[in-house]
């Protein structure tokens, strides 16, 4: 089967800059709906500047980026407002709203979006919890939490309208290996049972590889590789295999750029 | 001729920098006051910030206005007492205080003591990405946190500042009757005969109105426009503090020359 008979998010020829410096140029990425798809590549490539250009959190310079027909760089701002209620994000901090409960968090998207009565909102954010296991934490204030459980809370209202979309900026940064499992299960298994589309960015090789349908490695602002996990694999560019292995030095420097060492240290002398 | 050249781009780029922050800031101002109110949702977060912003500035407020009043009364009496016209305290601590004192002192104070406030938690709301994560959620950050904060700022200031100008009487009255002995039927009778509703009080209340919304946009804007750091906050909320205290005292000087240079 095709992964791109349907596709939910069609990047194409997107270019953004911040000064001088490409962040992305010209790239073409299509997003098959239902799938996991994960954004991979060194820090600093731009994945979590990606994220944000499909919330239309930032314009790019050019290009396009169509989510089921809607142009989002083209829309004005209300219609913006109106598209973001078919995506959630993940972010990498959580960002939970510090001054609510855990429910009111999750039950946040609810109540501005929706008119639900009550006692509805009520049963949605308990299911919504008691899918990411935290329904008795549902009355702790976040600073209550450790940085695994805000982001299952975080998870948890990302999901809460059921979107068409979920983006997960670096979901497995700076956790312990056990929330780093209960996570990767919680995001391929809300993705069967939900049906929506996943969008991860991260360079956490394993933990992405394992989870994700489809991959895009991005580097020096372009996607320099593409496939499924099995094809990536295989794939033999010294780029993409430095990448996927590890390697502290190769084509991606280990180094920043930087004059002659020895002449640099005679200098002094 | 390379060092010109180069502190000329060094200006320029200045100059483009504060024009841009002043066309974000308009911006920010534009949002907050022509925000379409939904009256379910903003009067509950209006009357949360009117209680962080306003009723928990009431405490500095009225300490600051009690010694202030008594202050004016003591160092009023001993000069006037010379001439013999000590009956005149009165007058001299409510006029000092409704035309200038309490609208720039609680002006100070409120910027010190809600606008950094205001700055820090909208700077570390930033940082924290709770407000990209209120954009991602579909609801405008602007709607929902800056405008009510801004409100409240420009509805707790007047109320504060009749606030200061009551308790320093009442402080100025302290000194002057109960301690140094002034007759308390001329105290009153002098204030009431020499300050005007309009031209003294409505005055005052103008200036507190202007300071208000200076102070609150500076700090909501700061807030807004933080570098996303630790040191960014620091750096946005002392410049709240320094931008509206400097902003409060050369206004009050521009407003006084309009209100009261004629006379």
């Amino acid at each position: 089967m095709d992964f791109f008979d349907d596709i939910i998010i069609d990047i194409k020829q997107l270019t953004f800059s911040r000064g001088e410096r490409y962040i992305c140029k010209n790239i073409d990425i299509r997003i098959p709906r239902g799938k996991v798809t994960a954004i991979m590549g060194p820090s600093g490539t731009g994945k979590t500047t990606l994220l944000k250009l499909i919330g239309g959190q930032l314009k790019p310079d050019s290009g396009s980026i169509f989510l089921d027909g809607d142009d989002i760089p083209r829309l004005g701002r209300s219609d913006l407002f109106d598209v973001r209620e078919k995506m959630g994000m993940l972010f990498q901090s959580g960002a939970l709203f510090t001054d609510m409960t855990v429910f009111e968090n999750v039950a946040f998207p609810l109540r501005v979006h929706t008119k639900l009565p009550q006692d509805m909102v009520r049963d949605i954010v308990l299911m919504k919890l008691h899918a990411v296991g935290l329904r008795g934490a549902a009355e702790l204030m976040p600073s209550e939490l450790s940085g695994g459980m805000g982001r299952r809370v975080a998870l948890a209202r990302a999901i809460v309208l059921d979107p068409a979309l979920v983006m997960y900026d670096e979901p497995f940064t700076g956790q312990d290996p056990i929330a780093m499992g209960v996570l990767v299960n919680l995001i391929k298994k809300l993705n069967q049972a939900l049906g929506h589309s996943s969008i991860i960015v991260s360079h956490d090789i394993k933990e992405t590889l394992s989870i994700a349908d489809y991959i895009y490695i991005l580097a020096d602002a372009s996607v320099i590789a593409h496939g499924t996990p099995e094809q990536l694999k295989r794939n033999d560019s010294e780029q993409v295999r430095q990448f996927m292995q590890g390697l502290p030095d190769g084509p991606v420097p280990f180094h920043f750029p930087a004059a002659d060492y020895e002449t640099e240290l005679m200098e002094g002398c | 001729m390379q060092a010109v050249a180069d502190n000329l781009i060094l200006l320029g780029r200045f100059v483009l920098e504060r024009i841009a922050a002043i066309g974000r800031s308009g911006m920010i101002l534009m949002h907050a006051v022509i925000a379409r109110p939904d009256p379910a949702t903003s009067f509950p977060l209006l009357v949360r910030q009117l209680y962080s912003v306003g009723v928990l500035s009431m405490i500095i407020i009225v300490v600051s206005g009690l010694f202030i009043g008594m202050v004016l009364a003591l160092q009023g009496y001993t000069i006037l007492v010379d001439y013999g016209t000590e009956q005149a305290v009165g007058q001299m601590v409510a006029l000092s205080l409704v035309r200038e004192l309490a609208p720039v002192v609680t002006a100070l104070l409120f910027a010190g003591r809600a606008g950094s406030a205001l700055t820090a938690e909208i700077g570390l709301m930033k940082t924290t990405e709770q407000l990209s994560s209120m954009e991602m959620i579909g609801v405008d950050p602007l709607r929902r946190i800056i405008a009510p904060r801004f409100w409240a700022g420009l509805i707790s200031l007047p109320i504060l500042t009749m606030i200061f100008s009551a308790v320093g009487i009442w402080g100025g009255l302290l000194v002057g009757v109960e301690w140094l002995g002034i007759y308390e039927g001329s105290f009153w009778s002098n204030m009431q005969n020499s300050v005007d509703f309009f031209d003294d009080i409505g005055n005052g209340l103008i200036k507190s109105l202007v300071f208000g919304l200076v102070v609150t946009w500076v700090a909501v804007f700061q807030g807004y426009d933080s570098v996303p750091t630790s040191e960014g906050i620091s750096q946005a909320t002392t410049k709240t503090v320094v931008y509206s205290s400097l902003a409060i005292l050369g206004l009050d000087f521009i407003l006084t020359a309009l209100m009261f240079g004629d006379l």
